[in-house]
């Protein structure tokens, strides 16, 4: 076998003072980009090729360029910060942190360090298993697996960039309660009788080992690096139809359509929750269009409840987790989160 | 020597089936690979994040890709 073109290259120039300042560098010419991204397409699209500004079209293509930069430099600056730092951390430490919790404050800081903690819900089983084998409650570890789709990192970000800091403190906050209230909920159900009962017998076998432990500062700069390319590649595709789709809204719904018919019902919200929870999409893909149907007038608790649903409960996560936990469960679960989206958007409607 | 990737299929398993796999070669070491995608089996070896990388019976990483050069250290330190 021939070596290939990642083995020849030379490992980096172990210089702290040149890894630092390239770091800098990367971050002056982000702030640029972001800072220059409306002045540029207005100079592109407007006085270079000359689409008219007043017209629908040019509207929707404009929103739809400079709603994929924007995006695209934000969820490039933040997978690499929040990778770096969440690099930390590991599946294995929050175990540790979470082995003596009884429930009560073991949901609460299941919630916190599942936000906190680098995890894909494509290692649920292991991670399920891993934690209830080692003593660690059913309510607690669902706390950990339900906060941890819900309050991510993309959705942080794609919230910040186009809503403000005040409704993503408020999501994260609502995704938190939800998490810690549901995992609380469901660990007073006595469920355990529908959880495999391999799952209890279970032997750790092999000696645990930390990831996050050994790690240089190139190694976690590296890594960084690479989730940004590996999200971004996987994701890309959710995005670019969600802005699409944004930017029709924006282009032809007519502003406050929804305020004039759907905002005053009490439907709303278990319209947004029922659509969204079947529906499988992430974070990036959704957010475009949740911007788009507010700016129309839809409110801002059901756009939000919509959204919770899309990435908190995902019917391939409940398949993969259908090995460990029988169909009751699964239901239940789906239920009691579904439930606490559902009064979390109307809360939010009741105070934005 | 045994080794084995634990999986489910991901993108990231299989960079570093590749990854593993070059490193081995280069070695010029005798392997046998197994993948190993089950969830539960994946979470017998104590594992809770993939992908995993278990040689001779011993989880040597998980949750991360590693290059070339981190596989190959860790092959010719044992």
């Amino acid at each position: 076998m021939s070596s290939s073109a990642v083995e020849e290259r030379p490992a980096p120039p172990a210089s702290p003072a040149r890894r630092w300042l390239l770091l800098v560098v990367a971050v002056v010419v982000w702030a640029a980009l972001y800072r220059l991204n409306g002045l540029f397409w207005d100079w592109l699209l407007y006085d270079v090729i000359g689409l008219d500004r007043s017209t629908r079209v040019a509207d929707s293509i404009h929103f739809f360029f400079y709603d994929v930069t924007k995006i695209a430099l934000l969820l490039t600056g933040v997978i690499f910060a929040v990778t770096v730092l969440r690099s930390f951390m590991s599946v294995e430490r929050t175990r540790a942190l979470l082995g003596g919790r009884r429930e009560g404050i073991g949901n609460v800081a299941a919630a916190g360090l599942g936000v906190v903690t680098p995890f894909c819900s494509c290692s649920a089983v292991p991670a399920f298993i891993g934690f209830v084998a080692a003593g660690v409650p059913l309510g607690v570890t669902l706390s950990f697996l339900i906060a941890s789709p819900l309050v991510n990192e993309v959705a942080i970000v794609l919230l910040f960039g186009l809503f403000g800091w005040k409704i993503t403190a408020l999501y994260i906050a609502g995704g938190m309660v939800i998490a810690i209230f549901a995992g609380a909920l469901l660990g007073r159900m006595r469920l355990e009788r529908w959880v495999e009962p391999f799952v209890f017998e279970t032997r750790l076998r092999g000696k645990l080992v930390d990831p996050s432990a050994s790690l240089t500062w190139d190694d976690r700069l590296t890594m960084g690096r690479e989730e940004v390319v590996s999200i971004l590649r996987r994701i890309w595709p959710y995005v670019l139809v969600g802005i699409g789709l944004g930017a029709v809204i924006h282009g032809w719904v007519p502003a406050d359509w929804f305020a004039a018919h759907a905002s005053s019902g009490w439907w709303g919200v278990p319209i947004a929750v029922g659509v969204g929870v079947p529906l499988y999409a992430n974070a990036a893909g959704v957010l475009p269009l949740v911007e788009a149907l507010h700016s129309k007038g839809l409110p801002m608790g059901t756009v939000l409840a919509f959204m919770m649903s899309v990435v908190a409960l995902s019917l391939p996560e409940m398949i993969l987790l259908r090995r460990v936990l029988k169909p009751q469960l699964i239901a239940t679960y789906v239920g009691v989160v579904a439930a606490s989206i559902l009064l979390t958007g109307y809360l939010f409607n009741a105070i934005i | 020597m045994d080794i084995k990737i634990l999986g489910s299929g991901c993108a990231k398993c299989q960079s570093l089936e590749a990854a593993t796999r070059e490193a081995v070669a280069g070695l010029d070491l005798e392997a046998e690979f197994e993948k190993v995608t089950d969830p539960v089996d994946i979470a017998s070896w104590g594992v809770m994040a993939t992908p995993a990388l278990v040689i001779d019976d011993q989880v040597v990483v998980s949750g991360r890709v590693l290059s070339v050069d981190e596989v190959r250290q860790l092959l010719s330190t044992r």
